[in-house]
């Protein structure tokens, strides 16, 4: 117990709070100043939004890639279920420059879709694919377990009980997996905003437009304004701390209705 | 509702689960589908649900093809050993889960629901358990929700499959006797599969013998037990003596001694006997069929049971009732009051 403590702090608390201590360097009015201006602003929206939006995205598709590699059984399943973890074991910089690559005006990807007129590489676009690559591992992990032990009884219960296959989905399966996806969901945002490598390579960090807030932070590091820098991290660790909140009250909500036996 | 099932085929790879099974349910009745694991009862059981679909065969509900329906047309109750109950419903939602998920066209109001729910909660008495959920439940209490949610849906046929298999013998036991008046109270067509005979014994009107993948006997409780059909009946269900034995020239032999049964019908070749343990009747030694000496004896209340080593070199158990006490060491005879022989 005192161990596990003194190690949690030694981690997490005690740089938490040299954070804190530094941004306390700036009277409340400057801190304020640097909060609301303009770019910090932006820079936190599209960190926020666009991690969430990834996040959501991720939790649709992950699902149903989960579904696939748990229910059906097609020859190279076992390697797709391998393929899901390279991007938590690709160095971020590698994935932002293999698809900053290949979605780049003359990439595999972005010439067809430059042709269409939608242009993903150095643009706010680039960053939500960014942060749906490094995410999707999050959510198909939480959640392939969980969908592993459900048993096939219930949605043949559910299906002679007259249900339809829509009805078993969502009152039967769905409901039993919300933890498991809402916990995907939150591990996936979480690393979508803190994501940094594969982003900045993709993201063309133009102020205000695709400029996400840990490179502000780096930014402003680079120009030795150290407390600029703690008072933007300090305002994603509040934020996130908050999200972060509010999904675990979430997914203890959706626990107690499916209690532990 | 009466279920005929004719010729039904289903394998799995190269195991045949069912083997050309024919089978006529009769409206109300109480079937038990009795047999060791792998018999094929439960692929039967999940076809006629239609949560399986047979290579070949028809199974028709009252004259009426049922194979062209899913689940979810057939309206037909299933039990599951291990409940499937929806773990994240109270009990309550879980019976009721059935009238919800009818077509808008069809679907009762709320306040019917409520009614509905209360009432079969009430029927298997666990009105006080609708707001817990099934995590907090007893394995007897979840098993009775689970059978008051598939009545529920007014089911033409109820099926279970090892509803009791995965509760303590006691529990089951209690349960097996509910189970019966039950079905006396609300007269459903009824199919239960079990492995356990005592179970089958008890509570089917009608019970169905199979192995590897056929039927080997259709009859009353009475009728499996006291004559059974095949070899395999006649050793899976009760306890029972098995001889090899020799028929030839009309006489019955074990080993090279002649024993005095009657050979009745019997074709000559290889056969075996079959004596129920307590159809062994114990006299001085000469005067019957076998002799033996008494090995070993147990007391189980009513009946001495005692191990008997036949002068052919068999042991055999027989269960005697007391009074005649018997003792280690003694040599008796012994009478088949009845007995069976069947060739192979």
């Amino acid at each position: 117990m005192g161990l596990t403590l003194s190690w949690l702090s030694v981690i997490i608390l005690i740089p938490l709070a040299g954070l804190f201590l530094k941004s306390l360097e700036l009277s409340p009015e400057q801190f304020w100043n640097i909060l609301s201006s303009r770019r910090t602003l932006n820079a936190l929206r599209v960190s926020f939004g666009l991690a969430f939006a990834a996040a959501c995205v991720n939790l649709v598709m992950g699902s149903i890639i989960v579904w696939a590699l748990v229910r059906y059984r097609f020859p190279g399943r076992k390697l797709f279920d391998a393929i899901v973890d390279v991007p938590f074991a690709l160095p971020t910089a590698v994935a932002g420059v293999a698809l900053t690559s290949l979605f780049a005006e003359k990439g595999w990807l972005g010439a067809p879709l430059a042709a269409l007129g939608i242009k993903v590489a150095f643009t706010p676009l680039g960053i939500f694919v960014a942060m749906i690559f490094i995410g999707i591992p999050f959510v198909v992990r939480t959640v392939q377990p969980v969908l592993q032990d459900l048993e096939i009884e219930l949605e043949e219960a559910s299906g002679s009980l007259g249900a339809s296959r829509w009805q078993t989905i969502t009152r039967v399966i769905l409901p039993s997996l919300a933890p498991a996806l809402l916990t995907g969901l939150a591990l996936a945002f979480a690393r979508a905003v803190g994501e940094y490598g594969s982003v900045i390579f993709i993201a063309g960090n133009l102020p205000n437009v695709s400029e996400i807030a840990p490179l502000l932070i780096v930014i402003r590091l680079s120009e030795f304004r150290y407390a600029d820098a703690t008072a933007i991290a300090v305002i994603m660790l509040v934020v996130s701390f908050v999200i972060i909140f509010a999904v675990n009250r979430l997914q203890r909500w959706a626990q107690n209705r499916v209690p532990v036996h | 509702m009466t279920i005929e099932v004719r010729n039904l085929v289903k394998k799995f790879g190269s195991f045949a689960a069912l083997d050309g099974v024919d089978l006529k349910v009769n409206d109300g009745e109480l079937l038990a589908l009795l047999g060791p694991s792998g018999s094929g009862k439960t692929t039967l059981l999940r076809i006629i649900a239609g949560l399986d679909w047979p290579d070949s065969g028809e199974v028709a509900f009252n004259g009426e093809d049922a194979l062209t329906q899913g689940a979810r047309e057939r309206h037909v109750g299933f039990v599951f050993q291990h409940y499937a109950l929806f773990r994240h419903m109270t009990v309550f939602e879980n019976v009721a889960f059935g009238l919800r998920v009818q077509p808008r066209s069809i679907r009762k109001d709320e306040a019917t629901i409520r009614a509905r729910v209360k009432e079969l909660l009430d029927l298997v008495q666990l009105d006080w358990l609708a707001d817990r959920y099934p995590s907090q439940l007893s394995g007897g209490q979840r098993q009775r929700i689970a059978l008051a949610r598939a009545l529920a849906i007014e089911p033409r046929i109820l099926l279970l499959d090892e509803p009791f298999g995965a509760l303590d013998a006691k529990v089951r036991k209690e349960l097996r006797k509910w189970l019966r008046s039950l079905h006396h109270e609300i007269n459903v067509t009824s199919i239960f599969v079990t492995h356990d005979q005592e179970e089958a014994l008890e509570v089917a009107n009608r019970v169905v013998v199979m192995d590897k993948g056929k039927i080997e006997q259709i009859g009353s409780p009475d009728d499996v037990y006291e004559t059974p059909a095949t070899a395999f009946v006649h050793s899976f269900i009760g306890e029972s003596i098995e001889l090899p034995v020799q028929v030839a020239d009309g006489v019955v032999r074990l080993g090279d001694r002649p024993l005095r049964l009657a050979v009745d019908g019997l074709a000559p070749g290889a056969s075996r006997l079959f004596v129920r343990r307590h159809d062994m009747l114990v006299g001085p030694p000469g005067s019957g069929a076998f002799e033996g000496a008494v090995q070993h004896v147990r007391n189980f209340g009513p009946v001495q049971r005692a191990e008997v080593a036949l002068s052919g070199g068999q042991t055999i158990e027989i269960d005697a009732p007391r009074g005649r006490e018997l003792r280690a060491g003694d040599t008796v005879g012994l009478e088949p009051r009845r007995y069976r022989i069947f060739a192979g």
